[in-house]
């Protein structure tokens, strides 16, 4: 009889965890907090080492919608034009594990909200679901600095995941997630070095590796993909290797497959829009996954089922 | 590869110099490094140039089908992770044909394939094979099926048949367009190796119970004297697909293991779980996959994958360089110039789309490298750009007298200036500042 090896690689490292959401026990009011990281081996491959925590997804919900695509809008209906009640069809309806909610308003070039109108919408939507959420800014850092530090006091118990922290602009965003022991997402372009980079400020900073998820920007099928792809298979592969800086978990956007022309022009009827942008950003986070994503942030509810199936399938028995 | 100690061991140790380097270890050292070939030794034995031809085989046996203009080649793949080097053989992507269909309706289904296609950045992205399914297990319509199928195509073809009187049958009519043989299993390998060996055709080998089960099903087929081996793991999951996968392709080109060093054919059936399992596949180590149907909206997403994957990761994705017009621009809109990196360029243009402002957006031949990189290694300069302007003939098109610089490179604005004879604007240092930057122009 032939006997194939199995070929267990012997890792030195293992990736931290990190607890995002905290419930009463904690002083939080969320119903469950979930843990992510903690895998001691490539994704999925379960002879190689464990992953007791399954990937998350987060459902995204904007409190500004003037870009939104017609199939988003359409699944969601009325809910859009609120983000209580996105957050809510996420949870409620389509069964997101976290809520990411994205606080474009701040931005001077859409509604312009002032931080303080941002924060409510993020105390209200702590109040509609139970479950953890993320805050992102509108990416202009002066706005940023003064949204994180209200969001960081209003939800002051609640362990956010607050992004993003780069390192052009890191202090302010820093300084409010250490104020209330939020988690930080650190992000990086495209590059390894930067990665470590930006983690390693931040830990310089006084953050605790513990509360960083890293963000290495996960671009979209068919617009750099394989450049996203490769950089997640080399950073768990050094951090596995030992590269203490590199061992936190991962989290992928992957809504800007909505921006792919591909995905969204040249089909005759709605229905044809629908299905080839569902399976465009299907296939972004499957590929994510297979990378080494823990936490996805989608788009579109539709997608999100199907990656939970492949999720299941993946993680399923023999 | 072995070693060049293992293959010293193995040479004359004359160190007589015919082959042209100093001594045998020298002579080693260079077959080890692919500089040499063992065929300028004149004193090796055929018993140690078999060991050693048998151990530098591929790890992973380079199998071909189809005929003419038209193989397919699997196999012969060296790395793990596609950063390491690269992969070689895309995955291929067959769409089946019953032969329970009448010779039109087959007809229809092969032309309905051939049409399925879709042009992205210069390459045509279409299936690569076709399947013919010995549903009506009757051996005489399965031959004249695989006959109209290969009648109406030129493309490679996959003969689906548990049934050797069918295979026999259908593989010996189209044996001229040497179809892919599928296939063995543990109950039907004697009488199917024997088939392909007769017609010399590639067989797919199937065993669902693991691969220790699979290993001695090849070890038996091979020993019947057939080398060309195609792996079916008859994966019941995404889980299966991805560890089985992964453990043989490590196994063979990590670990000296030989026993399973062939392509992987992964018959995904249909459904939401096909296109599953055809996504995973091309990723993780696929080389051929069987759709029973397939939507154009599933399979534009799944060719775009296999293309971002199979791409060599040390030479970037280039745009043609040149004008392109983006948000219906006139002689009044301004140039805006960037590099023709393709993450670049798509970036840029998502922004500049996002802006919803007219502009003739100039992509700069840097070679594939983005705006820094390019600038620092001196492939982006204000003559590179003014020849960029040039050639395009953008110069007639938009009269504004003005061109947007990437913020990043403004230091050069001045010299640019001066090369072009145009206003040069600053833009944003960030792509993502672009609509704000156009909309407040």
């Amino acid at each position: 009889m032939v006997e194939v090896p199995i070929p267990k690689e012997k890792w030195s490292g293992k990736i931290g965890e990190v607890t995002l959401g905290a419930t009463a026990e904690n002083g939080g009011t969320r119903t469950i907090a979930l843990r992510t990281g903690s895998e001691t081996g490539m994704p999925f491959l379960s002879y190689e080492g464990v992953m007791p925590n399954r990937p998350l997804i987060a459902g995204e919900v904007l409190d500004s919608i003037s870009e939104l695509p017609a199939p988003i809008r359409s699944e969601f209906g009325e809910a859009v034009n609120d983000p209580v009640a996105w957050a809510r069809a996420w949870v409620d309806k389509f069964g997101a594990d976290i809520i990411c909610i994205k606080l474009v308003s701040t931005s001077p070039d859409e509604a312009n909200r002032s931080p303080h109108e941002a924060a409510e919408t993020v105390k209200r939507v702590l109040e509609a679901v139970k479950v953890p959420i993320i805050v992102y800014g509108c990416g202009i850092e002066e706005r940023d600095a003064k949204t994180f530090e209200l969001v960081s006091n209003i939800a002051s118990k609640e362990r956010l995941l607050i992004g993003h922290a780069e390192d052009t602009a890191y202090k302010s965003i820093a300084a409010a997630t250490m104020a209330n022991h939020h988690a930080i997402i650190s992000f990086s372009n495209l590059d390894i070095n930067l990665a470590k980079q930006i983690n390693i400020l931040l830990t310089d900073f006084g953050v605790k590796k513990d509360a960083i998820v890293m963000d290495p920007l996960m671009a979209a099928l068919g617009m750099g993909l394989e450049y996203s792809y490769s950089v997640m298979e080399r950073i768990r592969l050094a951090a596995f290797m030992g590269d203490g800086m590199l061992q936190v978990p991962l989290i992928c956007d992957t809504s800007a497959s909505w921006k792919a022309k591909e995905a969204t022009e040249d089909i005759p009827g709605p229905d044809g829009i629908a299905e080839r942008a569902t399976w465009w950003e299907t296939t972004t986070a499957l590929a994510a996954l297979i990378a080494g994503a823990d936490i996805l942030i989608m788009r579109s509810p539709r997608a999100s089922a199907i990656v939970r199936r492949a999720m299941e399938d993946l993680t399923g028995g023999d | 590869m072995p070693t060049a100690i293992e293959i010293f061991k193995l040479l004359p140790k004359k160190n007589c110099g015919k082959c042209n380097y100093p001594t045998c270890l020298a002579f080693a050292m260079q077959i080890a490094n692919s500089k040499a070939k063992l065929q300028d030794c004149p004193f090796l034995s055929e018993e140690a140039l078999a060991v050693l031809a048998a151990s530098a085989a591929p790890p992973i046996r380079l199998v071909k089908f189809g005929s003419g203009n038209k193989v397919i080649e699997m196999g012969d793949e060296t790395e793990l992770y596609r950063h390491e080097k690269r992969f070689f053989h895309p995955t291929a992507y067959a769409l089946t044909v019953s032969d329970a269909l009448d010779d039109s309706a087959i007809a229809q289904k092969v032309e309905r394939i051939a049409n399925i296609k879709f042009e992205r950045v210069g390459q045509e992205l279409r299936f690569d094979a076709i399947a013919v399914k010995n549903d009506s297990s009757d051996a005489k319509r399965f031959k004249e099926a695989a006959e109209a199928v290969a009648a109406k195509t030129d493309l490679p073809i996959v003969l689906v048949s548990r049934s050797p009187e069918s295979m026999k049958a259908a593989a010996g009519a189209i044996s001229i367009r040497r179809p892919l043989l599928f296939g063995a299993n543990a109950t039907n390998h004697v009488q199917m190796a024997a088939v392909a060996k007769d017609l010399n055709c590639p067989l797919v080998v199937s065993e669902g119970k693991g691969l220790d089960a699979l290993a001695n099903l090849v070890q038996l087929v091979k020993s019947s004297g057939i080398e060309d081996i195609v792996l079916d793991f008859e994966a019941g999951s995404m889980k299966q697909l991805l560890e089985r996968s992964s453990i043989v392709r490590k196994v063979s080109v990590k670990k000296t293991f030989r026993g399973l060093g062939y392509p992987i054919l992964v018959d995904a059936g249909s459904g939401e779980p096909a296109i599953l399992k055809g996504l995973l596949a091309t990723m993780k180590y696929g080389s051929i996959v069987l759709f029973d149907e397939l939507s154009e909206a599933r399979a534009h997403p799944l060719f775009v994958l296999r293309q971002n994957i199979y791409t060599d990761p040390q030479v970037p994705i280039q745009v043609k360089p040149g004008v392109y017009p983006v948000n219906a621009p006139n002689e009044s809109s301004a140039v805006l110039f960037t590099t023709n990196f393709s993450l670049t360029y798509f970036t840029v243009l998502s922004d500049i789309e996002k802006s919803k402002v007219p502009i003739w957006l100039l992509v700069v031949d840097t070679e594939g490298l983005s705006v820094m990189t390019a600038f620092s290694a001196g492939k982006l300069t204000p003559e590179s750009v003014n020849a960029c302007l040039e050639a395009s003939g953008v110069k007639e098109k938009s009269k504004s007298g003005e061109i947007i610089i990437p913020g990043m490179v403004s230091r050069m604005s001045g010299k640019l200036a001066e090369a072009t004879g145009l206003k040069v604007i600053v833009g944003p240092k960030e792509s993502s500042g672009i609509p704000k930057f156009l909309k407040s122009r």
